[in-house]
């Protein structure tokens, strides 16, 4: 186990490294362009030159990365060109109002797709079986703008319940989320339920649940007891990587309500050329991606036994 | 047991039905079963008899599209069938237990065995989780499993298949049932460890008082543990008797050509080969009218068996419980028939094809383990095949047997050519392959080395049709090139292996098991192989198909003089056709010979419990009882000396455990590798004690009443 833990974390080091190394040559192997980014497209090529030289560029490549990445690792990704305030000042509450965002709709989802799947999956072919699934491939394709439209049509300018924007202009306020939440949430959970569904489903099947039920045990212990932990251990995995999919996913979302979130940063940058915001904002998806693997796999371990001890 | 005592469990005129799209299909029709306090009942026939069926029916266990459609299923005097559900789940567990074929796949893989013990009695009584503890440590003691408390506290997966079994009995006792539900409990297992369960079943059935019903598809093993017999064919009970009466005297031709399918130590590849029943069993919405065994039945009378349904009927002079359903069963005279098929010839054996001269193959595995990591032994070798030592001469079967695990496949791998030998020669028509893999074999090569593979339905591509698949394989090794040559040669193949010419253009899942083998050994072959390897050709198959597969191998060598190297772990089957014997165990040759000299003393202590533990449907044969102890040793980490020594019950001292033992050479053929000398060795009685014809009981008195 421990063996595991330390190769799962060195492997994750080693994609950190290689990643950082291909977006570094893609951003600052062109020096002049760094510099015009930064001095804008009217600099001259002697000013631009000038930069370099005062801001260490004429280095080789190599070095330059080193010092690069030993920023990055202390939390220092340079100066948002867009913004005049460094990187990190922005990216952090960014960050954290996405994290919001997905704790809330964790908090919501989770619980109950595992419901909806377990129910469904708990009869196959029965009635809730087939209401559930219809259901959920129906939400599920409605794509995220379509269903925020929808939505904001019904909530906020039919209904007049809800606030049509998430900016939080006047400080945090809980109503502005639930739109947010809500779409993500009608696209997403249909995933993780169907996922549930059909693990259930073959868990029922299996013959360690007749020897449950020939055990003559109440009907919900071999559910609760029997069917649900081997149930779990598949939509575990899954669940664990929609952490990856929020980061970038919920840029749709954000956007449509002006969420001030990590993905709304991200599209900012992208459009201005911000580069050293984009560098920052790959690092952190990375890293996110690669984190969310290694809980994963980690916790997979543990709910499985059969790995666990071979 | 006492007569006047109420019946445990009473079936009477029990129809059970699946409703699919096609409809409804009758799975068990009319179906009478009374199980006595004490008694044991075996249940047999062939897959899709419906044998599990009654099983399911018994649990009230049927799945959405079963149902039962008449009669009732009594226990202790309740209707089953009129339960509600709750008064059901109160009955099974404690009543009613039931054991499974596979025990691995019967437990729930992360659960530790304590908790899926501990809720039988949790659930059905009213005590502290302390006292169900003790009680479930102490049937895990009572079914002989060693250490308790450790496995209390292991998962499923980390014993071997026989503990997973033992494991699956104490649960199915914990409840102190009434009633144990067997179905194919042993099948999954080796012959061993299924000797161990056999004997457990019994000593329970005796300790406790428990009834049981034992579902199997083995004749021998029924005789070994059951009182009563009910033999089922295509979902009705064609006979029924005690052991005695239908093992002695089977009146039903099903019955009887059940026996003519088992390799009975009587029966001789050439004197008396097996005589496989003709046809296949009919699907269940194509029963014919009358005796659903009619079609198949050499003495079918039209007008009389196709007419109206038959009923059991008692068969006078017998025992009183033997009953047959077959209209002409005082007509017939099954002692006048030949116990076996033809006589064939003999073969005369040929030039040396194989040579295996002291091969070795060794696996490397790394271990990852923190310790090994700091220690720096991270490689270890598995030493799956050691110093083999044996050859095959053209025509000739030779037989590989061992328990799984004991390298047999390896070295079919290895003789493939799927994997290189460590070590050693393997000469093949005097060229060595042992390192050669089969991507540098030539075509010849590969076409004169063939398989035969144990799973049929695994080994044929489902999306080709049969023709496609046996024409790639003439045309790869340049049989034939010209296409309607190629064509002529399929259709040749085809009349060769029995099967209708017309299954060129059907796909794998049109065909049954035993026609999917038939294509098997068609493509292997295809290309006219000096030599072929059976890796455990029929032991997917059910007996009556086994047998005529087996006869067709066997039919196909003789014409073609092919070598045979059969790999199996039955040894009644390897009895009966081949000519040399190879015993394998952990990797090592313990014993070879002819076959006569395998089956008889000297020899060696494993092949002595090897023996005693194959179920002999044959009351009248007798057995020496050697029961082995434990588990079979890892191969990671196999003993220092000896590789039984672990086992072995006539372990002379230290120098088993310390030292190789010696290649003892009994005669020119015969080879033993044991420290006891061969003079000791051949002081035992034979393990299997064949009575002769003038021994046994003479034949029955049947009574033919007068018209």
């Amino acid at each position: 186990m421990l063996i595991l833990i330390l190769r799962r974390l060195g492997s994750m080091v080693l994609i950190m490294l290689v990643v950082s190394i291909i977006l570094f040559a893609i951003f600052e192997t062109d020096k002049l362009s760094v510099a015009g980014k930064v001095l804008g497209p009217y600099s001259s090529l002697e000013q631009r030159e000038i930069w370099l030289e005062k801001n260490g560029y004429n280095q080789s490549f190599w070095t330059r990365y080193m010092i690069w990445a030993g920023n990055a690792m202390r939390g220092d990704f340079g100066q948002s060109l867009q913004l005049k305030v460094p990187v990190s000042e922005v990216l952090w509450p960014r960050l954290a109002n996405t994290g919001l965002l997905a704790l809330c709709l964790f908090a919501i989802m989770i619980p109950m797709s595992l419901c909806m799947g377990v129910l469904a999956g708990m009869k196959e072919g029965s009635f809730q079986d087939r209401a559930i699934t219809v259901f959920s491939v129906l939400t599920t394709s409605i794509p995220e703008f379509a269903s925020a439209t929808l939505l904001t049509a019904v909530f906020v300018f039919g209904l007049g319940w809800l606030p049509g924007t998430s900016s939080m202009t006047g400080g945090f306020n809980f109503t502005e989320l639930i739109l947010p939440v809500l779409v993500l949430l009608l696209y997403d959970f249909g995933y993780i339920t169907r996922m549930t569904r059909a693990s259930m489903a073959e868990v029922m099947n299996s013959q360690y649940i007749r020897t449950a039920v020939l055990k003559g045990l109440p009907y919900q212990r071999v559910i609760m007891r029997h069917a649900l932990r081997n149930a779990l251990i598949a939509p575990f995995t899954v669940i664990v990587l929609q952490l990856n999919w929020l980061l970038s996913g919920v840029i749709v979302v954000e956007v449509f309500f002006a969420y001030k979130g990590f993905g709304k940063l991200l599209l900012d940058a992208a459009l201005f050329g911000d580069i050293f915001v984009i560098e920052a904002c790959t690092l952190v998806a990375v890293f996110v991606a690669v984190a969310s693997q290694f809980i994963s796999d980690i916790g997979y371990t543990y709910l499985n036994p059969r790995i666990r001890f071979s | 047991m006492n007569d006047q005592e109420q019946p445990v469990l009473d079936i009477k005129d029990l129809c059970i039905s699946y409703y699919t799209r096609a409809g409804e299909i009758p799975a068990v029709v009319d179906f009478s079963l009374t199980v006595k306090p004490g008694e044991t009942i075996g249940i047999v026939g062939e897959s899709g008899c419906g044998k599990s069926t009654v099983a399911m029916a018994i649990m009230q266990y049927m799945g959405s599209n079963g149902g039962i459609k008449s009669g009732s299923i009594k226990f202790k005097g309740r209707d089953m069938t009129q339960m509600s559900e709750e008064e059901l789940r109160k009955l099974r567990g404690s009543e009613i237990s039931m054991i499974y074929q596979e025990p691995f796949a019967a437990l729930n893989p992360s659960l530790l065995l304590k908790d899926q013990l501990m809720e039988v009695p949790l659930t059905h009584e009213d005590i502290t989780r302390d006292q169900a503890y003790e009680r479930a440590r102490e049937l895990l003691a009572n079914v002989k499993l060693p250490d308790p408390d450790r496995i209390m506290n292991s998962y499923p997966h980390q014993l071997s298949g026989g503990q997973q079994q033992r494991v699956v009995i104490a649960m199915g006792l914990l409840g102190n049932p009434a009633l144990l539900l067997l179905d194919e409990p042993t099948t999954a297992l080796d012959v061993t460890v299924e000797a161990g369960i056999v004997k457990l079943i019994a000593d329970i059935s005796r300790k406790f008082g428990t009834s049981q019903i034992y579902i199997s598809h083995n004749l021998g093993l029924i005789l070994e543990t059951c009182d009563r017999v009910f033999v089922m064919y295509s979902g009705e009970v064609v006979e029924e008797g005690t052991i005695d009466s239908l093992f002695t005297w089977p009146r039903h031709p099903y019955t009887h050509g059940l026996f003519g399918c088992i390799p009975l130590p009587t029966a001789d590849k050439n004197a008396a080969p097996l005589k496989p029943i003709r046809g296949q069993l009919p699907l269940p919405h194509e029963r014919p009218s009358g005796c659903y065994f009619g079609p198949r039945c050499d003495h079918f009378q039209a007008g009389r068996c196709d007419g109206d349904k038959l009923h059991m009927e008692h068969v006078t002079g017998s025992a009183e419980d033997h009953r047959v359903r077959c209209i002409r069963w005082q007509e017939i005279d099954h002692t006048k028939e030949a116990p076996g098929g033809e006589a064939k010839e003999a073969m005369e054996l040929g030039e040396n094809v194989l040579e295996v001269n002291h091969m070795k193959k060794y696996y490397d595995v790394i271990d990852t383990s923190f310790s090994a990591l700091i220690s720096g032994n991270r490689v270890k070798h598995v030493k799956a095949n050691e110093e083999l030592n044996f050859n095959a001469r053209e025509g000739e079967t030779v037989a590989i047997v061992g328990e799984s695990g004991c390298g047999k496949s390896t070295f079919a791998k290895v003789l493939m050519g799927l994997e290189g030998g460590t070590d050693g020669e393997i000469k093949h028509q005097g060229k060595d392959v042992s390192t050669t893999l089969v991507r540098d074999r030539s075509d010849k090569q590969i076409s004169s080395l063939q398989m035969v593979f144990q799973n049929p339905s695994d080994t044929l591509n489902p999306s080709q049709t049969i023709g496609n698949q046996i024409s790639r394989v003439i045309k790869k090794f340049g049989v034939a090139t010209d296409k309607e040559e190629i064509f002529d040669m399929v259709m040749k193949l085809l009349d060769t292996v029995k099967l209708p010419r017309d299954f060129y253009y059907r796909r794998p899942r049109q065909l049954s098991g035993g026609q999917k083998q038939r294509i098997g050994i068609a493509r292997a072959f295809a290309g006219n192989p000096s030599m072929v390897i059976a890796d455990e050709p029929v032991s997917a198959l059910d007996v009556s198909v086994a047998a005529a597969v087996t006869e067709l191998l066997m039919d196909i060598q003789r014409e073609n003089k092919t070598t045979l190297l059969f790999i199996s772990h039955d040894l009644s089957v390897v009895r009966y056709l081949s000519d040399r014997i190879v015993v394998m165990y952990l990797g090592h040759i313990m014993e070879r010979g002819t076959t006569e000299e395998i089956f008889e003393p000297p020899y060696h202590p494993y092949t002595e419990a090897l023996l005693s533990a194959v179920p002999i449907a044959d009351p009248e044969v007798t057995k020496r009882e050697i029961l082995l102890e434990g588990n079979l040793p890892s191969v990671m980490n196999p003993p220092k000396g000896c590789p039984f020594c672990t086992r072995c019950p006539r372990r002379i001292g230290d120098v088993c455990d310390n030292e190789m033992p010696p290649d003892r050479q009994v005669t020119d053929t015969h080879r033993i590798k044991c420290h006891i000398p061969i003079e000791e060795l051949r002081k035992v009685e034979p393990v299997i004690h064949v009575p002769s014809p003038e021994e046994r009981v003479g034949k029955p008195e049947i009574k033919v009443p007068t018209h």
